[in-house]
């Protein structure tokens, strides 16, 4: 029973803050991009514009449910509902603290505690081509077909240099869960860098992180729904709350993303360094026990899980108003030509590094 | 001759587009920055704040009356004459003697004077054209309607209370 309100308690928490920070992610693209470009930007509704995501809620809520004649109406309507749930299920393995004491007993902040947690992100990481390729395929628009296989051939191509780079750090950790990599990168480089993936494997990193990129179609590899030559790419003919799953999905993969680029690459929730003082000041002001020490870790933990995220979410938006849009053809050449060959050198470079320092 | 080929050959540093893209973050940081902390923007709040035109703008038509709402007009044909594109229509008739302003004689009015502003081109050639300085463009720019009549201006439009050709 314990469990159960446990485990409903963390779906809940992670549920909770994926959906209730894209609408913020959401006004913050739009404000951000705005701030950008020297305009002013969504600021009508609610104090800052802050509301205006659940404005355009609403209005997708009273649009009318539009399934074009030809269509391919099972497909078509499970392609948005694979694109939100795929990154979600993905979600569930990233730790996002250590542990809390509830009555006594200890509980791991971690939806699925599971030894081979990375496989099991990229699977559902892998299933996040199938709603572009199937809501291209059944709307049955050339425009959307065209999208598809944009977003088909540019997965495949940078998912291979995605796991290359993942294999390397899975050779620097030497497991497939989650929990152990952010208890590796607990300890400390040289006694004042915190040892972090990227600082022990950086290439992987930048890899890793120019493939999440591709992986969440955000710019400057938006090809599949490149405004300018395909109107919206895979969901043109999606409308109404439809099309706003498929939106959602864009921001819970970027949410997917980040984190687990945080969780390989960062340090997951690991504080960032000189936060454990701040632990200690509380514990202290509070004169708080064992247990309250580990709750407030935890927190503590959980906010600097949440802050590396949010960077790496800003990141994201950052780059997107930057960045145009590759060529298609360019787009391959960085897949095949640079990162493929680039993650190989660096599997290799690692694979030695991790055995001439463990023999 | 032939071709000339200008085409240079990038640099290393060019080629692994790093640098570049780390130009073109700063550039968008500081405008980020800019638009968040010092809400230094290009665009206007529209409907509360308006840009400053020059007074020399050409806008919504009117035609400029005396106290006694009688119009300036006396129907002499000159802009519709003048009208490159055509848009001005007239109908004069024989104006009372008790009509006239200020005592001052004039033998005709326009009994309607229609302008057709989708196919006005704003050139202000009316405005030029006219003797009794009747005709005249404001400094309106808010001509948007949502059906076509609704941009014919007739006459009792034309005639609205004005205050000087720049008012809004």
């Amino acid at each position: 029973m314990f469990d159960l309100a446990m485990m409903m308690a963390k779906i809940l928490v992670i549920l909770g803050c994926t959906l209730g920070v894209v609408p913020f992610l959401v006004w913050f693209e739009r404000r951000g991009a705005a701030w950008m470009q020297g305009r002013v930007g969504p600021n009508r509704v609610g104090p800052f514009g802050l509301l205006q995501s659940l404005a355009d809620v609403l209005k997708f809520m009273f649009k009318e449910t539009f399934v074009p004649a030809k269509a391919n109406k099972f497909f078509y309507l499970m392609a948005p509902i694979i694109a939100l749930i795929a990154p979600m299920c993905a979600l569930s393995v990233i730790p996002f603290g250590s542990k809390v004491i509830v009555n006594g007993q200890e509980v791991f902040l971690q939806i699925a505690q599971m030894d081979t947690g990375v496989i099991f992100i990229l699977a559902f990481a892998g299933l996040e081509v199938y709603p572009i390729i199937l809501a291209g395929w059944s709307s049955r628009n050339k425009y959307s077909v065209l999208g598809a296989l944009r977003g088909s051939s540019q997965i495949v191509s940078y998912e291979i240099s995605m796991g290359l780079a993942l294999l390397s750090m899975l050779i620097v950790f030497g497991s497939f869960n989650p929990y152990d990599m952010v208890a590796w990168q607990k300890e400390t480089l040289f006694g004042f860098l915190p040892r972090w993936g990227a600082f022990v494997n950086p290439f992987g990193a930048l890899v890793f992180w120019i493939a999440t990129f591709a992986e969440t179609n955000r710019l400057p590899f938006d090809l599949p729904e490149g405004e300018s030559e395909l109107v919206a790419g895979y969901h043109v003919e999606y409308g109404g709350m439809k099309f706003a799953a498929f939106f959602m999905a864009e921001y819970v993969a970027m949410i997917m993303a980040s984190s687990l680029l945080v969780t390989l690459f960062f340090g997951g929730f690991n504080m960032f360094p000189g936060m454990g003082m701040l632990v200690d000041l509380v514990v202290n002001q509070f004169q708080f026990g064992a247990v309250g020490l580990q709750n407030t870790t935890a927190f503590f933990e959980f906010a600097s899980f949440f802050t590396k995220v949010a960077f790496f979410m800003f990141v994201m938006i950052w780059i997107r108003w930057t960045l145009p849009r590759f060529r298609f053809d360019q787009l391959m050449d960085l897949g095949w030509k640079v990162l493929f060959p680039l993650s190989l050198i660096n599997l290799v470079v690692v694979t030695i590094g991790v055995y001439y320092f463990n023999s | 001759m032939g071709t000339i080929n200008i085409s240079k050959k990038y640099t290393a540093k060019q080629k692994s587009y790093i640098p570049a893209i780390l130009v073109g973050m700063k550039i968008t940081m500081k405008r980020f920055i800019q638009g968040f902390f010092f809400r230094k923007h290009d665009t206007i709040m529209y409907p509360e704040v308006r840009r400053k035109y020059s007074d020399r703008f050409r806008g919504m038509h009117f035609i400029s009356v005396d106290p006694a709402k009688t119009e300036n007009c006396t129907a002499c044909f000159l802009c519709e004459t003048i009208c490159p594109a055509q848009c001005i229509h007239i109908v004069a008739d024989e104006r009372d003697e008790d009509e006239n302003p200020y005592g001052v004689k004039k033998e005709k009015k326009p009994v309607s004077f229609d302008i057709d502003a989708l196919r006005c081109c704003f050139c202000g050639f009316c405005e030029e054209a006219c003797p009794k300085d009747a005709i005249k463009l404001s400094g309106n720019y808010e001509l948007a309607v949502s059906s076509r009549e609704e941009a014919f201006y007739d006459l009792d439009h034309l005639k609205r209370p004005m205050n000087g050709r720049n008012e809004k």
